[in-house]
This record gives C-alpha cells, structure tokens and sequence, in this order.
C-alpha cells in the first residue's frame, strides 16, 4: 500500500462541479463549458452551407413494443456523402432516436442526448419517463432553432418503450422544437412521404416484430424508388437498413443476417411489380421468388398474410 | 480572517484539530467494505435506508463507496458523475478513468481540509474494475485528501481498523462472489465496542458489484433477495454466474442493452477495441 497526500495545485474539481444543481447534463455543460453544446456555438451571418444530409427514417408500433429503422445514405446535394452512415441510435436501454436533416450536427446532438439520460439515471438512480425524454429532447431541438434557420436543421424522430403504460410509443419533432406524439406509424427525411404512404398501406395493428420488419424494410424500399436522396437496399456492396426494436426487454438492433434476407424476399418480389401490388406479377411471389436467399420464417409470414 | 481569530494557533495543532474533528466525525458511522473477487469488486455497506445510498456509479468501469456525512459525500458522487460524463463526452468513454477521478477528488479534499472552515468528514472509495482481476485498481481517500492505492480490499469508516484487521486472515485473491459478501459481512457485524458480532441481515445492507463479465456499465446493484441467496451457505448460488441468473430476473433489459455510443459494434465484449 502507498500513501501519499498530493502537493497542492490545480487539478481538483472545479467548484461548478460540486455545486447543488440540477440532474441534466446538458445544463451543466451549457453553464461550464458552453462550447460544447451546438447551439451554444454562433455561426456567422451570411448563407447557408453544404453539410451531408441524413434521409429516411421509419418508425411503427407492433404488439410489444415499438420499431425505428434508417437507410444508411447521406447526400450533400447531388453528391452521396456516405452509404453506411447509421441514423437510428439506441438512446438508453428503453428508447431509439432517428435522425434526418444536417448529418454532423444531428450526430453530436444525439450523443449530447445519450449522455444526458445516462446521467439522469446516475444522478437520480432512476430511469427518466419516456415523455421526459421526449421533452428533453424536444428542448435540445429548440435550442437549435438559430441554426435551423441557416439551414442546418435536425429533425429527430423518438420513439421507445413507455415501462409504466406497457406500450410502444412514437414522439415526432419539428425544427421549432415542437413535440407530439404519434399513433401507429410515423417518418421523417427526404423519402418520408413516399414511406408514409406505404406505411400507411401496409400497417396493421398487433402486428409480430417479425411481421413490422417487413413493413419497414418495405416502406424504405418505397421512399427509396420515389426520392434520390434516400438509400435503396445495396445488394452489392450488401448494406442494409439499420432496423432497431424496443419493447420491454430493451432497446435491440436486428443483425444483418436477419433484416438481410427480408430486403432480398422484397426485391425479388417487385422484379416485374414495382409498385408491390398485393398478388404481384404474374406468376406471383407465391411462386417462389427467384433471387437471393430467403429467411424461412420470413417467407413463411409473407405468405401467411402479413399483407 | 486572522482579524477574527484572537490567538496564535500553530499550524500543526491546527490541522491536527481539524483531522481529530472529521475522524471523529467519520468514526460515528456505520462501515463500508470494498472487496475485489473473481468477476470484479464488490462494495458492501451497511445502510437500511433503499435509497439514501452509499454506494454509486460513476461510469462505464468506476464506481464510488463513502462513509460519513451524506450530504458531503454525495456532492462528491455527483461532481464525479460530472467529471466522468463530461470528461467521456468531449474525449471517449475509455478516456475515462478512476485514476484521474481519484487525483481530482484527492485535490479537493486537500483544498477543503486546508481551506475551509471545516473539513468535509468523509472517507471514500474510486474503483476501477480492469480486464482482469491484476488489473483492478482500488483508490481509498481520506478527509483530508491523502490517497492510497489498495489491493484486494478496504474496509472504511466506523471500526474501519478492526474490520480491516480480520477481513485480511480471510481474504484471497480469485474468491467468488458468495464467499466474498459473507466474509465482508462477517466484518461489518464486527461490534466496534468489543462486543459479539451482531446479526446483519441483507435488509440492512446495500450491495453492489462491478461485474467484468457483463459488456459496457458493469456497475449492477444487487436487490435483497438475490443477496440473501448469496449469503446463505446452503443456497446453492455462490458465485458470479448467480449474478448472471439474478440478471435475467430482476433487471434483464438494462444487460440485454445496445451500446449507445458504439452501436452495434459494442455488443461484443470488447468495447472501444477499436
């Protein structure tokens, strides 16, 4: 065992640190050190600027719980950013956020969010509720409005496991800070209209997780064929959705090899019927579709109707 | 000040009355006993209360024990949870460390006890459970700002000497769990007065382990039931993968969670290999 007493110096905990103060990360570091919180930062008048932009985000409720999923592109313009990007993030052990609008600033925001539920629960020794998260988060967004109004804005979309109403729910957002609260199914980005519309078509209450995976994958696949900006399933370079699922046991996200052969089934099902008409083309899905592997349990629930 | 102060007090007696002050102060409370075993370091406390605790998480690897005043040693839990998620925020999570927690909280503690009116009458624990058990490390500071790097365990507060003293016989590197908690409670019922040990039941302790098994925040309190079941000779769980089967009882979402910051790369056991 060494003892020793430590010369005296600088080093020890700044005084902010041990002052009584709240249970929020955020407002701690926005009081010390305020350069590390984005809206904290000014930008200089003038135009606005070229950033990567995150694209479509698609969120259901299912019986248990509640589904985020993401393609993986970023654009700046005309110009692919980057293909494997991942904008749905695991938040806590109960709660998923996605993320469209300007990629760098959407990023470090969800990251200042994780932290800060992760210290409210040291803090407090509790987990916050899921509508104090939402509201949390929804003041970070506000805080953001300067720069949404240069053009950098981040539109989030949070949804996660409610413990005390045994339900998944959905927390959409708008560049104000504004928050509200989703039924069924909900989509943010540049592709969302395709995929609300598809999601629209394709949700059914009480569905299985198995079941709102194909929803999602699909509704993807919808906004993907209709707008240039989000990301359709990359056979080739075998990139797929980023797909998440929260219910009781926790926030979880499905491995490749499962959300894999759902894209494949889906593909090989527009071949000839690219709308995904229930019935399909001729000779049908029913047929056995012709490329690409499928899962068993997949192609099981397919034609067991989960259209 | 030394308007106010009429007499000439020398300075050794005056750091003298102050470190008499706090360990008189600490002296008044129950003990804390922090003790590594195979699959990490357990912290055990003697506290009935559920939820005035004395044992924290601080971060993904380090957690905090104290005894004396409360609400001394909790200003110092949460400047240290603080320090670590700021400190984890602007650098990476494995920037984090108890060794830096420890000097930071060993520079306040020596402000304080120079400085201040008062010393703060506090003794605490930063611990840091590593890759493997050599790599532990347990940091012990004192009121007055003294630290002491300690293996295999410590025993704080109250008879902190006495416990010490006999946990010392018993212990041995690579104990699990079971074994680890009945000897760190055959030391806290020591009776400070010289009398027999007294009957601590877990309904009047607070457990908490940093388990090396599990992935990313390895701090884990365990609930009464499963610590009954751990200190009892004839229960059948006595080691760490009873904390793995109490896991999947009591609070299996917080173990089934995604790493947050690495995402899916993190559910292997290795986090920030990269």
């Amino acid at each position: 065992m060494t003892r020793q007493r430590p010369a005296a110096g600088d080093g020890g905990l700044p005084a902010a640190y041990l002052r009584t103060g709240s249970s929020s990360f955020t407002d701690f570091v926005a009081e010390h050190e305020p350069s590390l919180i984005p809206s904290r930062r000014g930008l200089p008048p003038g135009g606005t600027i070229d950033a990567p932009h995150g694209t479509t985000i698609v969120t259901l409720t299912f019986d248990g719980g509640v589904l985020m999923a993401g393609d993986r592109r970023a654009t700046m313009g005309n110009i692919i950013a980057n293909r494997d990007m991942e904008k749905v993030f695991a938040t806590d052990e109960f709660s998923v956020v996605g993320i469209a609008g300007t990629a760098g600033l959407a990023i470090e925001l969800v990251r200042l969010f994780q932290v800060e539920l992760e210290h409210y629960e040291k803090i407090e020794g509790a987990l916050m509720s899921l509508e104090g998260k939402a509201n949390r988060l929804a003041s970070m967004i506000r805080g953001n409005l300067g720069m949404a109004m240069q053009g950098l804005s981040v539109v989030p979309v949070f949804a996660g496991y409610d413990l005390q109403e045994r339900i998944g729910r959905i927390f959409s957002y708008d560049v104000t800070g504004g928050c509200y609260e989703e039924h069924d199914h909900h989509s943010v980005g540049s592709g969302s209209l395709f995929a609300r519309g598809s999601l629209k078509k394709l949700y059914r209450p009480d569905m299985t997780p198995e079941q709102a995976v194909r929803v999602a994958v699909e509704a993807l696949y919808d906004a993907a064929d209709d707008d240039s900006a989000t990301g359709g399933p990359d056979v080739g370079r075998r990139i797929w959705p980023t797909v998440a699922l929260v219910t009781v046991e926790g926030a979880r996200f499905v491995p490749d090899d499962q959300v894999a052969p759902v894209v494949d089934q889906i593909i090989a099902e527009r071949v000839g019927n690219p709308g995904g008409r229930p019935g399909g083309r001729p000779g049908g899905p029913t047929a056995g579709p012709s490329g690409g592997p499928t899962g068993g349990h997949n192609a099981q629930q397919h034609e067991g109707g989960a259209r | 000040m030394s308007a106010g102060m009429p007499f000439y007090v020398s300075p050794e007696q005056l750091m003298k009355d102050r470190a008499d002050f706090a360990r008189k102060g600490i002296a008044r409370g129950r003990s804390v006993v922090v003790l590594a075993y195979d699959n990490g370091i357990a912290f055990v406390a003697e506290n009935p209360s559920r939820s005035l605790h004395k044992i924290g998480e601080i971060y993904d690897r380090i957690a905090f024990a104290a005894v004396g005043k409360y609400n001394e040693f909790e200003n110092l839990r949460v400047a240290g949870v603080r320090y670590a998620d700021l400190r984890g925020y602007s650098y990476d999570r494995s920037d984090v460390t108890a060794r830096g927690l420890a000097n930071a909280y060993a520079q306040t503690l020596g402000t304080v006890f120079t400085q201040e009116s008062k010393p703060y009458e506090v003794e605490i624990v930063v611990a840091e459970v590593g890759e493997d058990s050599s790599r532990d490390q347990i940091y012990r500071l004192s009121y007055d700002g003294s630290v002491a790097d300690e293996h295999g365990l410590v025993a704080m507060g109250g008879a902190s000497d006495q416990i010490e003293e006999r946990l010392t016989q018993h212990w041995q590197p690579g104990m699990s769990l079971g074994p680890a908690l009945r000897l760190a409670v055959s030391g806290l019922s020591l009776d400070a007065a010289g009398g027999p040990d007294r009957e601590l039941g877990p309904e009047s302790l607070e457990v908490a382990v940093l388990d090396r098994t599990r992935a990313r925040r390895l701090f884990r309190r365990i609930p009464a039931e499963l610590l009954g079941q751990l200190l009892s000779e004839q229960d059948p769980t006595d080691d760490a993968p009873a904390v793995e089967q109490g896991r999947a009882e009591h609070d299996s979402p917080r173990q089934a969670s995604t790493n947050p910051q690495t995402q899916r790369h993190g559910d292997e056991a290795t986090p920030d290999a990269d």
